[in-house]
């Protein structure tokens, strides 16, 4: 499907779900059907424990995402979805670069003070950095680094955080009495 | 004997390929302990750093399946040893707790973590480490008011030397062939 | 507590949830299935279809005749792999179905086993949910939760794959039913205001139109439409899926909606100033050309799933709910109202159809019989009282437009999916459910007549033998054109006359039903069609009626592909 470009956007896409065993892919299959390339993907444990936590970066146009969100959400284990523009998050990406050290010729030192570097380990061929900040920022240590050799680059997808400060245990508690009037109306259906 | 194992895979960027992995692993019953997918240092090259907790028979298995898909570059199996891994937690903290005293900022300054921003109702942490760091940190948090947490998949480069670039070569050589 | 098998499980199951039927064919994998099934014949019947495919569309039908959720047992393999479009099928007509598969043993999983093939996998993106049972002691909660899945919300098919392990291995048995599934909120709650919003939209509308879809049966909740309607005074449509929620000839019913709808509910959707959805989606079969949808209407969505709304057409306002309760509390605040001047707007493109359209299928002076003349003459003579079944086609369309219906679900075909072989299969499941109906419903003596096409009823022909083993008494109308209809209404109408392998050469039909033992007859004169189907209807047991017609007939009026409602065409220019 081809959209303008202009209405295309930025999305961190963040659904909260319980453990179930192939839920990655019904999530990922949301995707693909509408032909949404998933820029990044990163699932872990909230901060509740047995409740799972998908974050995943994608570009499209606003209606598109929600549509794609209320898919998501209308999945069983599936607890809610939501997404949020670029501003609306506090966002970082971890990053790990291998680095030959038979071209350091020049000290490096400027480089690791200005973008905060950290050093993981050092060996006689190489030594392995580590920068966090945004994906600008990873994209343009990467620049810099290039003419000493890398030979390895990793680098996490985007976590974010938030900025509306709702937080997951307020939805647990909403969906909870949804979940209770669910009953109500189940039962009413039941008997009429 | 079952081990932790760590999966890198370089594959083109192709829209449900993640798909196609992960069913991999649903299908040989091996739950995904962390997965993490982002863009490669090659142009165009996605790649994939899956953990999973198997034998290195079933591992090299998974291995060998993910790497017979088409869109699939190239697949990698290391042990830990083999590996440094790294991940980036962010932990959003109520300001409202906060008057007492300044153990919070004690205890980031001994955890090496960092306070990326401020906010009027919270402010939000980074902590890099391994998972276990992370894990200890935030119990170390619980005397705060965290209000979210999040927590990368884990991502990895390699002790052995190699570079992304020369097995895409190989590749190309043996496709000429 | 007294240990059962995981077979055993699976069957207490099915009984706690009250179900005595289920549709199957054995396989290597569900041996110990069928093994606790032969020890509990007594509670629960099974019905051995000839194929996997059959065997769920028959469970899909007997759930929308009984309202109880389908069950159907295949092997792993290609038991599963065949089973594949009739759940597809059913899911798209959101029918509440239970398919439970075979799996080899858990310590085979992933290794290219003997008829192993990754069902959960599979099923993922064609069910409303799958799970993968690899322990006895799993059974029941999944089981539970399956059900409860299955049939609340806006209900679907979920998959379960059991592994041969967990059937053979021993358990305690302890089922309770509808589990809580946190995540899971099927009948979400509808706020008061936005009750009172809907109201007042309805109210200030000048040229309201409703449309009714399949959402109105499966939530039982023809009499709340029913009476919504008949106070609000507003005239209605329904889409091929929501015909029989209410009568064909109510008043206020302007007919079917879309691409082979009926003129006047089609022309004027682009008139009316409202458009009040219930239960319905949107289907492209509905709309033709979104961009020239309603273009005058506010849209009022009623409707129990979240991603429909909005997801085609957008809503002014959606009603996000179950539609028996939204009604109960939208009625009561709406004023009664006639809405005279709208509804002879109506009249006038319903009189054109009837000339131009209507009477020439019915009553036909061409030479030879038209599809429509068969529906005509099956819907006068059982007045209603019958459970019409149709394959994908010409005849499905045919039948939908022509046969008038009296009574809710007793008009079973494949909407969403278009599955062609559907038809034989779904009239087999729904005669068995009337077998094992009190005799209290009303629905128990309805003949269940079946209007296929040639092409269609030979993709599942192979079901004569579960008729003839269940002795159900199937009507079956082969319409046959010896061509492939309504591919071939395309190649006249869109590909210059190509007709591009849509010609079938058939078999000789009434020797083939003869050969199972069946009754059968041919009809090639318009003088015989009408005692032909008097003698098929009155007669004890399954029948079957080859009746041949005309190739040339195209269903008309037509929406053609990427035309608005309003630009449907009456008739076809050659």
């Amino acid at each position: 499907m081809k959209e303008k470009d202009e209405n295309i956007k930025q999305y961190t896409v963040v659904v909260f779900t319980e453990d179930k065993v192939g839920l990655l892919n019904r999530i990922t299959i949301v995707f693909t059907r509408r032909h949404l390339n998933i820029d990044s993907l990163t699932t872990s444990e909230s901060e509740i424990k047995g409740i799972f936590r998908y974050t995943i970066v994608t570009k499209t146009t606003p209606e598109m995402m929600k549509k794609a969100a209320d898919q998501i959400e209308k999945l069983t284990e599936v607890l809610r979805a939501f997404y949020y523009e670029a501003q609306d998050v506090v966002s970082q990406e971890l990053a790990l670069y291998k680095i030959s050290t038979a071209n350091i010729l020049t000290p490096m030192e400027g480089l690791i003070r200005d973008f905060n570097l950290r050093i993981l380990d050092i060996e006689k061929e190489f030594i392995i950095v580590e920068k966090t900040g945004s994906r600008k920022e990873v994209l343009k240590l990467f620049e810099q680094l290039k003419p000493y050799g890398i030979l390895q680059f990793a680098c996490t997808g985007q976590v974010a955080v938030t900025k509306p400060m709702k937080e997951l245990e307020n939805y647990l508690q909403e969906l909870n009495k949804a979940a209770e009037m669910s009953n109500k109306i189940r039962s009413w259906k039941l008997k009429n | 004997m079952n081990r932790k194992y760590t999966l890198l895979i370089y594959t083109e960027n192709h829209v449900g390929l993640l798909n196609r992995i992960s069913i991999i692993f649903t299908r040989h019953k091996v739950n995904i302990e962390s997965l993490n997918t982002s863009p490669s240092m090659e142009e165009g090259v996605h790649s994939f750093v899956i953990t999973i907790n198997t034998s290195l028979a079933q591992a090299e298995h998974l291995r060998k399946a993910i790497e017979k898909q088409v869109e699939v570059l190239k697949a990698f199996l290391y042990e830990e040893k083999q590996v440094i891994p790294m991940e980036v937690a962010l932990f959003k903290i109520s300001t409202e707790g906060l008057k007492s005293g300044n153990s919070l900022e004690k205890l980031i300054r001994e955890s090496s973590a960092r306070i990326i921003t401020v906010e009027p109702e919270f402010l939000v942490i980074e902590k890099t480490g391994t998972q276990n760091d992370i894990q200890d940190f935030l119990a170390q948090l619980s005397d705060f008011d965290v209000r979210e947490f999040i927590q990368s998949g884990r991502v990895i480069v390699t002790r052995p030397m190699g570079k992304l670039k020369d097995y895409l070569l190989d590749l190309e050589r043996q496709e000429e062939k | 507590m007294e240990k059962v098998l995981g077979a055993d499980a699976v069957l207490l199951s099915l009984i706690e949830e009250g179900q005595d039927t289920v549709f199957g064919y054995p396989g290597g994998t569900v041996i110990p299935l069928y093994d606790s099934l032969y020890g509990k014949r007594d509670k629960i019947h099974h019905i051995l279809a000839r194929h996997e495919q059959a065997a769920v569309h028959e469970a899909q039908a007997y759930a929308q005749v009984t309202g109880k959720p389908g069950v159907c047992i295949v092997t792993s393999g290609p038991g599963a792999t065949n089973a594949i479009t009739g759940i597809a099928n059913a899911n798209m007509d959101s029918v509440p179905l239970i398919v439970i598969t075979g799996q080899v043993g858990s310590a085979f999983l992933g290794t290219d086993a003997f008829q192993e093939t990754d069902v959960f996998g599979l099923s993922m993106p064609i069910a409303k949910w799958s799970a993968q049972i690899t322990k006895a002691e799993d059974i029941a909660e999944t089981m539970a939760k399956a059900f409860y899945i299955a049939v609340s919300g806006r209900p679907g098919v979920v998959v379960l794959e059991i592994t041969k392990n967990a059937l053979t291995s021993t358990t305690d048995f302890v089922y309770k039913k509808a589990p809580v599934i946190r995540s899971y909120v099927p009948y979400p709650e509808i706020p008061g205001e936005v009750i009172d919003k809907a109201a007042e939209m309805i109210n200030a509308a000048e040229k309201p139109l409703i449309l009714i879809g399949h959402g109105v049966l499966i939530a039982r909740a023809e009499k709340a439409v029913k009476e919504f309607v008949e106070k609000s005074g507003i005239p209605f449509g329904t889409t091929l899926m929501g015909l029989s929620a209410l009568p064909s000839d109510h008043p206020l019913n302007v007919g079917m909606l879309g691409m082979h709808g009926s003129y006047a509910s089609n022309m004027l959707t682009n008139q009316a100033d409202l458009i009040i959805a219930i239960g319905m989606r949107f289907s492209d079969r509905v709309t033709g050309k979104t961009s020239g949808y309603g273009t005058k209407a506010k849209i009022l969505h009623i409707e129990i799933d979240k991603s429909e709304i909005g997801k085609i057409i957008s809503a002014d306002l959606s009603v996000h709910g179950d539609l028996k309760s939204a009604l109960s509390y939208l009625t009561p605040r709406i004023e009664k109202k006639t809405y005279n001047r709208w509804r002879k707007e109506f009249d006038k493109f319903y009189q054109m159809e009837l000339e131009q359209v209507i009477k020439k299928d019915t009553h036909s002076d061409l030479p030879l019989i038209q599809m429509g003349e068969a529906v005509d003459i099956v819907s006068r003579k059982t007045s209603g009282d019958a459970v019409v079944v149709t394959d994908v086609g010409q005849n499905q369309m045919v039948a939908a437009r022509y046969y008038k219906f009296k009574h809710p679900n007793t008009f079973l075909t494949s909407g969403g999916l278009g599955t062609m072989g559907f038809g034989l299969p779904a009239a087999v499941g729904a005669a068995v459910a009337q077998k094992f109906m009190p005799e209290t419903n009303k629905m128990k003596n309805f003949p269940v007549v079946l209007f296929t096409g040639d092409g269609g009823f030979q993709m599942n022909e192979q079901e004569l033998g579960t008729i003839i083993q269940e002795k159900v008494p199937v009507k079956m109308v082969i319409l046959n054109n010896s061509v492939l209809g309504m591919v071939r209404q395309w190649q006249n109408m869109f590909n210059g006359k190509r007709y591009s392998e849509t010609d079938l050469i058939n078999p000789d039909f009434v020797c083939l039903a003869k050969a199972y033992g069946i009754k059968a007859e041919r009809v090639e004169l318009r003088e015989d069609l009408e005692p032909a189907i008097q003698q098929m209807l009155s007669f004890d047991g399954p029948y079957l009626l080859e009746i041949m017609v005309d190739k040339d007939m195209k269903v008309m009026p037509f929406i053609a592909p990427g035309s608005t409602v309003d630009e449907m065409k009456l008739v076809s220019n050659d």
